[in-house]
Parts: structure tokens; C-alpha cells; sequence
């Protein structure tokens, strides 16, 4: 949190400094709509590394969840319909995960980048490389305004305030954090370990369906590569916001300050013209950094016979 | 043959004779020869990631480390054109190794998750790979013919031509073999992926360890590089290598390799390989769209990580 609240004030003099422009505020704000889907996957992240585990699979589940959208809108499903559909898929896919990590005792690492691909591999089969097309009518949530913000950022600050209540201020998120620091002694507690790592796995399909529905509605078509490395800039934020990668430590405040970095060091590398390729290395080299920061801030040093792989 | 190497040599039968029965034009040497066209990438780097996998820790990064020596040495003879072709694999392998030695100080010196550390260089290699290339993708005129023709020319076996590239391959994996088996590294190695407390004890240093493993995977992935550009004659800086890792990782699965650590063996890995190499030109062979093949990588990584924890549960029973 501290390091991301450092890095964003720097972040935002330089980018302020570099290229004036950001700091118009409808500018901002139009910008802001395109990183509202990797926000909403990055709250449900920092659920899932607190608690101990990963989840590599969310990008592959925005792709298919949207290429399921898309086909359903094609088929002249009603939207309101195609939004439930769409986030039950979601929900589905993430609630899978949960339950081959918790019902098989597999690391999520393992599990998660299996669906990775297959998730990824599904959508290519369904649709192929072609893009489907968004009906109109379901297009353009980037241009309703509330109150002069645009809609995905009112959805996305309703859910990171819903996300932070559910974390910091309920049993759950007590439960979540106390599995992510020992998960036996949390089994021993009285603990519903299974239920509570499935229950956030679903979460993380929720929130990527929803990211899924709202990116479709902004980009109107719907392609299998969708939302790739998605996870990438989730768990960079996430990571980047205070979250210990090994679990138990990670606050909503800090990963939605590292979402502010995050998309101000893009705008600002946008503006600059900058490469996707390069801006892609600077959030490895960001995401590399914040790690090596959290391990050299935390006070408890690795112990010389643990082996760090058992971390992930 | 262990139980782990037996499954995969069953899958392997399974697939090859049901693609047999209902394509013969399968077991043509031109289909046997694409199999074998596909191989030694898929077996060179699947080496280093089951050193790194048999330690427990994971490597996503070997795509970008693929692109990068396949980039890197196609720049080296674009520069210096009359150079002997056996230094590109000198090149490729310490262009490797260096990349491999980054992933490897953080995961041993910094103690970070090898999963965060190898997604952080994926992206980071990848971009270097640009800045070094300049965006620019390597053309088979700027490639020794004497490279691009190791990929169609070898010793004659019947009707089949085991091309030079596989011969590497081969050599690798069998040094990899050797190594895992007869050397103390590799004895260290193993034995860490299977208990790290229990290694540490004995004497085992992890740092080492873990500075080999990635090192290894690195040199392997470099070596994939060349070999890239030896097939395609190109090696472009956005493409080369994309989702590599996951054929990779999936190719060490199916081989009955244990993803947690600690078990698995250089021939069934061999095995596996040669069984994905199988299943892409069956899937063209069959006129199953391409579009599956991602799909089907995610389905055996599975598959093999479900079945292993099951087959652990039941020898867990069996004991009692």
C-alpha cells in the first residue's frame, strides 16, 4: 500500500510533467472506462492471492464468457437475459477452478493455467478467428454518464466499495484472510476452508464475467483472443497494491491505488506513443519490482531450508 | 517402464493407432516425417522445464526466451553472415542461459514465487526481444542456408529422414537423462522437488538448485530458438513463441512428470513430447480445425495434474 501510494504520486507527477493532457479530467475519465474490466478482475484477484492461491485463468474466462455474450445477443437473446447468462458463465468457469483446487487439494497455479488454456482454447473453438459481432443494442456502456462519469466507472466503484466491505468488514473476508495466513490452523479454527476457496474462485468468475459483458459492450465484437494477459495487469495491481503473493496480507485501497498507477502509467505511455510491447515489459519490470519490495519489506525472512517454490 | 511412463506410452499407442484407422495416410513417411518436424523444439525445451518442474517451480517464460536467442542469433549472422552455422547453437544457448540466470537469481537469491518471477519475464523478455530487434522479424535471407536446411536434411532411417535438429534433440534429452540420473546436481535437483526440508538437511543447497534448474530451462528454451528459426526460416519478435509455455508444460504433464515436483523421467516426457507432436498433425491430418489445439493443451494439463493426485490418493490407501 505504502509503495503504491509512492509510486502513484511519482507516477503521476512525471506523467503530469511528460504529457499535460492527462491531467484533463473528461480525458481521464473517457480513458478510464477502457481499464475498468482488468479493475474488476483485479479486485477479485486480490480475494484470491489473500487467500493463498492464483488465478491465471481470469483473461481466457472474459474471452469465452464474451464470446458466449456475443453468440447469445447474435441469436437475439434479450439483454437482460444475456447479462445473467453471461454472469452465470462466469461464475461457472471461476467456481470450477475452486473446485478442483479445493475439492482435489491442487495448487491453484496448476489448475488455473490449465483453464488458462482451455478457456482461452474453448472460445477459439467456438468462434474461431472470427469476431462476432454486438448486436447495437447492446452497445456502447461507455457512453451512458451518471452524473458525468461513465458507467462502467460508477459499475466499477460499486464493486471495488462492495468488494472492500465483503473483505475487510465481514466473517468471509476474516475467513479468507486467516486461510491465506495458515490454512490448517484457519482447518482446525472451525474454518470452512473448501467452501470459503470455492466461494472466491466464483468470485473471480463473476467479476470476469462482468468484466466480460462490459468489454463487449465497449469493443462491439467479441474475439477468442479477448482480454489476453489480462491477468498479467491483475496481478500486477493486486501485487503491486500491498498483496502478499505467499497470502494472508492485501488491502482493496491498495490494489484500487496500483489500478490508478497502473492505468495513468498506460494513458501516459499511450499518450507518448509508446509500443503495447514496450508498455507490456514496463508492467512486468513494475509487477518484478513490487515483489521484490514486499519481500525485502517483510519481517519475517525466508527461512534458509524452505523452499520459496512452495510459495506459489 | 514405471506407471508414469507406461500411461503416457499408452496414450501415445491409443492416439496414434485410432488416427491410423481413420487416416491412413498417417503412417506415410511425409506424416511420420512432420511428426518428427515438430519434435525437437517441443523435446529441447521440455528438458529444462522438467529440471525446473522436478524442483517444484514452474517456467512461463520460455516463449519469450524462444523468441529472444531466435531473434538474437538471426541478428549475429545478419551482421556476420559467414559464420559456421554450429555457433548459432552457441549463441542461441548462452543467449539462453543469460535470461535463464535472471529468472534464476530472483527465484534463489530473492526467494520470490517462481510463478510471479517467470510471468513478470514473460512479459519483460518479450519486450526486450523488441527493443533489441527494433520490431523487426528475421528473414531466411538473413539466415545461413546451412541453418534452415538442418531442419530437412539428416541420416536416411528407411524411407524417413531423422533430420540433424532431431539428432540435437535427441542428444540433449539424453544428456539430460545422464544428468538427472548419474550426477550428484541432478540427484540434488530431484531430491529437493521431493522434499526440500528433508534436501536441505542432507546438504542440498536450494539456492544452487534453483539457480541450475532456470539456468538449465533457459540454455534449453535458447536452444528451442535456434531450432525455431532453423524450421520456420523466420523468427518474427511479436509471434515467435506465443503460448509456447503452455505446450511445453503440457508436453512434461502428459509425460507423467509430478507438476508439484519431485518425480519424473526423461523418457516419459520424450514420450510426451512425440505425443503432442502427434496430436498436431493428426488434428490437420483429420481436418480437425487448429482452433482445438489450445484447448486440448489445457485438457491434458488437466487431466494429467487430476489423475496424478488421484493415483496419489490411492496408493495412500493401498499402503494402510
Amino acid at each position: 500500500m505504502r509503495f503504491s501510494a509512492i509510486l502513484l504520486v511519482i507516477a503521476a507527477a512525471l506523467a503530469a510533467i511528460f504529457s499535460p493532457r492527462i491531467l484533463d479530467i473528461h480525458y481521464l475519465l473517457d480513458k478510464s472506462t477502457l481499464f475498468t474490466g482488468t479493475g474488476l478482475v483485479a479486485l477479485a484477484m486480490t480475494l484470491v492471492i489473500i487467500s493463498g492461491n492464483i488465478d491465471l485463468s481470469v483473461g481466457s474466462n472474459v474471452a469465452l464468457t464474451g464470446c458466449v455474450a456475443a453468440k447469445l445477443l447474435q441469436a437475439g437473446y434479450p439483454p437482460i437475459a444475456v447479462v445473467l447468462l453471461g454472469l452465470l458463465t462466469g461464475t461457472f468457469l471461476g467456481a470450477l477452478n475452486g473446485v478442483m483446487v479445493a475439492g482435489f487439494r491442487l495448487p491453484s497455479f496448476l489448475v488455473t493455467l490449465g483453464t488458462m488454456a482451455a478457456y482461452r482454447g474453448a472460445a477459439q473453438a467456438m468462434v474461431g478467428a472470427n469476431s462476432v459481432k454486438v448486436p447495437e443494442g447492446f452497445t456502447g456502456i461507455q457512453r451512458q454518464l451518471l452524473a458525468l462519469v461513465p458507467a462502467p466507472v460508477v459499475v466499477f466503484i460499486v464493486m471495488a466499495i462492495l468488494t472492500g466491505l465483503l473483505l475487510h468488514r465481514t466473517v468471509f473476508g476474516r475467513w479468507v484472510v486467516s486461510i491465506g495466513t495458515n490454512e490448517s490452523a484457519s482447518r482446525y479454527a472451525g474454518v470452512p476452508v473448501e467452501r470459503t476457496k470455492i466461494v472466491t474462485f466464483a468470485l473471480a468468475g463473476l467479476m470476469a464475467g462482468l468484466a466480460a459483458l462490459m468489454e463487449i459492450s465497449q469493443l462491439e465484437v467479441a474475439r477468442f483472443d479477448l482480454a489476453k494477459g489480462m491477468e498479467l495487469d491483475a496481478i500486477t495491481m493486486a501485487v503491486v497494491g500491498g498483496c502478499a503473493i505467499t497470502g494472508g496480507k492485501g488491502t482493496i485501497g491498495g490494489t484500487v491505488s496500483a489500478l490508478i498507477l497502473v492505468m495513468l502509467m498506460k494513458t501516459a505511455m499511450g499518450v507518448a506513443n509508446v509500443k503495447a510491447e514496450y508498455q507490456l515489459t514496463a508492467i512486468g519490470v513494475l509487477l518484478l519490482l513490487a515483489v521484490l519490495v514486499s519481500r525485502l519489506d517483510s519481517h519475517q525472512p525466508a527461512k534458509p531450508g524452505k523452499s520459496p517454490t512452495k510459495a506459489a | 517402464m514405471k506407471r508414469r511412463e507406461l500411461t503416457a506410452f499408452g496414450f501415445l499407442l491409443v492416439v496414434a493407432i485410432g488416427v491410423a484407422l481413420r487416416e491412413p495416410r498417417f503412417l506415410t513417411p511425409t506424416s511420420i516425417e512432420s511428426v518428427l518436424l515438430w519434435l525437437p523444439l517441443i523435446l529441447v525445451a521440455a528438458m529444462g522445464q522438467l529440471c525446473v518442474i522436478l524442483t517444484g517451480g514452474i517456467d512461463i517464460s520460455v516463449g519469450s526466451i524462444l523468441a529472444f536467442a531466435g531473434i538474437g542469433t538471426g541478428m549475429v549472422f545478419r551482421a556476420y553472415p559467414s559464420l559456421p552455422v554450429p555457433i548459432a547453437f552457441l549463441i542461441g544457448l548462452m543467449l539462453g542461459l543469460t535470461l535463464g540466470l535472471v529468472n534464476g537469481s530472483l527465484v534463489a537469491v530473492a526467494k520470490l514465487p517462481p510463478l510471479i518471477v517467470t510471468i513478470g519475464t514473460l512479459a519483460t523478455f518479450r519486450g526486450l526481444t523488441f527493443l533489441v530487434s527494433k520490431g523487426d522479424q528475421i528473414d531466411s535471407s538473413m539466415l545461413p542456408d546451412g541453418l534452415t536446411s538442418l531442419a530437412h536434411t539428416g541420416l536416411p532411417v528407411g524411407p524417413i529422414t531423422i533430420s540433424y535438429l532431431l539428432m540435437i534433440a535427441l542428444t540433449v534429452a539424453g544428456a539430460t537423462a545422464i544428468f538427472l540420473s548419474l550426477s550428484p546436481a541432478g540427484r540434488a535437483i530431484i531430491s529437493w522437488g521431493s522434499n526440500p526440508e528433508a534436501a536441505f538437511l542432507c546438504g542440498v543447497n536450494g539456492g544452487k538448485v534453483h539457480w541450475l534448474v532456470y539456468a538449465i530451462s533457459g540454455a534449453t528454451a535458447g536452444l528451442a530458438g535456434v531450432m525455431y528459426a532453423a524450421k520456420f526460416g523466420f523468427v518474427n519478435p511479436g509471434t515467435a513463441g506465443q503460448s509456447f509455455e503452455l505446450t511445453v508444460i503440457a508436453a512434461v504433464a502428459i509425460g507423467g512428470a509430478k507438476l508439484t515436483g519431485g518425480a519424473g523421467t526423461v523418457l516419459g516426457v520424450g514420450l510426451g513430447c512425440l505425443l503432442l507432436s502427434v496430436i498436431n498433425v493428426a488434428l490437420s491430418l483429420l481436418g480437425i480445425d487448429a482452433n482445438w489445439q489450445i484447448l486440448a493443451y489445457g485438457v491434458v494439463i488437466l487431466v494429467a495434474i487430476i489423475a496424478d493426485r488421484l493415483g496419489h490418493r490411492s496408493s495412500l490407501e493401498a499402503a494402510k
